[in-house]
């Protein structure tokens, strides 16, 4: 479980979250919602350190991520897979190589074991026989699914997806939904998804956090959508635009 | 100011390079990745240039030293000399500023651009010591190799140029330079191939690093490092001439 307590972050004189309060649970597929410019993405890189909060707590399973010292701050980014906009695939490095990247740098593994990991994981996110192909040899699916592969290749407790649609045909974007629901109950990771698709809300939410102008505005299932956006003209907005776009 | 602001930020990313590898073996076949592309890729360009470089100055010392109260062997010591002590450092390191520097300043810009970085820190690697300290490492190795392989070649184009011109036979070229031949003066070019080669590695990955934006910036980033790069070498040849000699 991850939780956020009064996150505030700014960049010069303009805020970008205010107090940010939100909880993310182990096991289910955890959605942060809401339009562009509304600190989704600040939200997700404060939550893996790749920007610093001026206040606030980030709990990982109770251990403050901003209290920690770097040693640690590093242990847990290798508890830690993400899901890049970009996917963020090394172009030097071909598909097997980009998956077993984490696996050479911190496992023990021997040549052998890595390849049948990797295979594993290329497996399961049903990309086989692409394993020499590079990343500008490949699809957008494609990539998002070697990123979901590098992603999962350690045995990681948290996985971060920031627009995994992003680029991607209604067909292939419902194929990265389900892979992200199926991984994460199959291995009971705590998922947090960025995304301004509704269509991805009604798939495969299971907790939502709508945010705002900044603002942790909402949270609950996608159960309770219907009722909260009565009350919540900002985020029936919301909604009523994904739909339309 | 902003070259104070700067000049702190490189100090602080050289401190952050140095930390505990997470895979040594990595770094090591990253290093000799680096290796072949700065020591071999440069061969051909650095031969033709110290060639060159060697040939023209034999021509142009022997059209300045006409008289007959001169031995043409005289030809034979100013280009030595002048070779290991700026030609061949100097020159070679200038032109490597621009094909090796531009390479590492754009590699490691583009990288960051499309968050292959990100990706990196996210995984729990020290990207800064991951990207750079292989490039350093591998520069600090063979540039120097580069730079005997480039005082060889220019006396070489010195002997050439001056039989195949008529200006002086081998011989007499061969006596010239052995007859005021100080091992110092390899010492001084040594000393400043080893300086010049870290400074052209490092001031490149610090401009790839802090790249942000989009394709033009990271353009803006390898100009700025081949820029910057020249001017150091300038500088510190002249802070090693005024110290050494």
């Amino acid at each position: 479980m991850i939780e956020l307590q009064k996150v505030n972050k700014s960049f010069g004189e303009k805020q970008v979250l205010f107090d940010v309060d939100a909880v993310f649970y182990k096991g289910k597929t955890n959605l942060v919602i809401g339009a562009s410019g509304g600190g989704k993405s600040v939200m997700l890189k404060c939550m893996v350190g790749l920007v610093t909060p001026e206040s606030g707590k980030i709990l990982y399973d109770n251990r403050d991520f901003l209290q920690l010292d770097y040693q640690e701050v590093r242990a847990i980014r290798r508890e830690i897979g993400m899901l890049f906009q970009g996917t963020a695939l090394f172009d030097s490095l071909n598909v097997e190589d980009n998956v077993g990247f984490p696996l050479r740098m911190f496992s023990p593994m021997s040549e052998e074991e890595r390849r049948e990991r990797v295979n594993f994981c290329l497996k399961r996110v049903n990309l086989e026989n692409s394993n020499k192909k590079y990343p500008s040899e490949l699809s957008g699916g494609m990539k998002k699914r070697v990123g979901i592969a590098r992603a999962i290749a350690l045995d990681i407790k948290y996985l971060f997806c920031d627009e995994p649609n992003s680029g991607l045909d209604p067909i292939t974007s419902r194929v990265i939904d389900d892979l992200l629901h199926d991984i994460t109950h199959e291995f009971n990771i705590t998922t947090i998804i960025n995304s301004h698709d509704m269509k991805t809300v009604y798939d495969i939410g299971e907790n939502i956090v709508f945010m705002h102008q900044g603002r942790a505005f909402w949270e609950g299932s996608k159960d309770e959508v219907a009722a909260a956006r009565k009350e919540l003209p900002e985020l029936d907005h919301f909604i009523h635009a994904s739909f339309i776009e | 100011m902003r070259i104070v602001y700067d000049l702190g930020k490189y100090m602080l990313f050289m401190r952050n390079m140095f930390s505990k590898p997470e895979r040594f073996s990595v770094y090591v076949r990253r290093t000799l990745d680096e290796m072949n592309s700065i020591g071999v890729g440069s061969l051909p360009i650095v031969a033709i240039i110290s060639f060159f470089v060697g040939a023209v100055t034999t021509v142009q010392t022997a059209y300045q030293l006409v008289s007959s109260l001169i031995a043409p062997s005289v030809i034979g010591t100013v280009v030595s000399d002048s070779t290991f002590l700026e030609l061949a450092p100097t020159i070679t390191c200038l032109v490597l500023a621009g094909k090796v520097g531009s390479h590492i300043a754009s590699e490691i810009g583009t990288m960051k651009v499309s968050e292959q970085v990100d990706a990196l820190e996210v995984m729990g690697i020290n990207s800064i010591g991951y990207l750079a300290l292989p490039k350093i490492v591998a520069g600090l190795i063979m540039i120097p190799v580069l730079i005997i392989m480039a005082n060889f070649l220019s006396i070489s184009g010195g002997i050439i140029a001056g039989k195949y011109s008529g200006i002086l036979t081998p011989t007499e070229f061969i006596i010239g330079a052995r007859d005021t031949f100080k091992a110092y003066t390899v010492f001084i070019s040594m000393t400043k191939a080893v300086t010049f080669a870290f400074l052209i590695t490092s001031i490149s990955s610090f401009e790839g690093y802090y790249t942000s934006g989009g394709a033009l910036e990271v353009g803006e980033s390898s100009t700025r490092a081949v820029v910057r790069s020249c001017v150091a070498i300038l500088v510190f040849d002249f802070l090693i001439a005024k110290v050494l000699l």
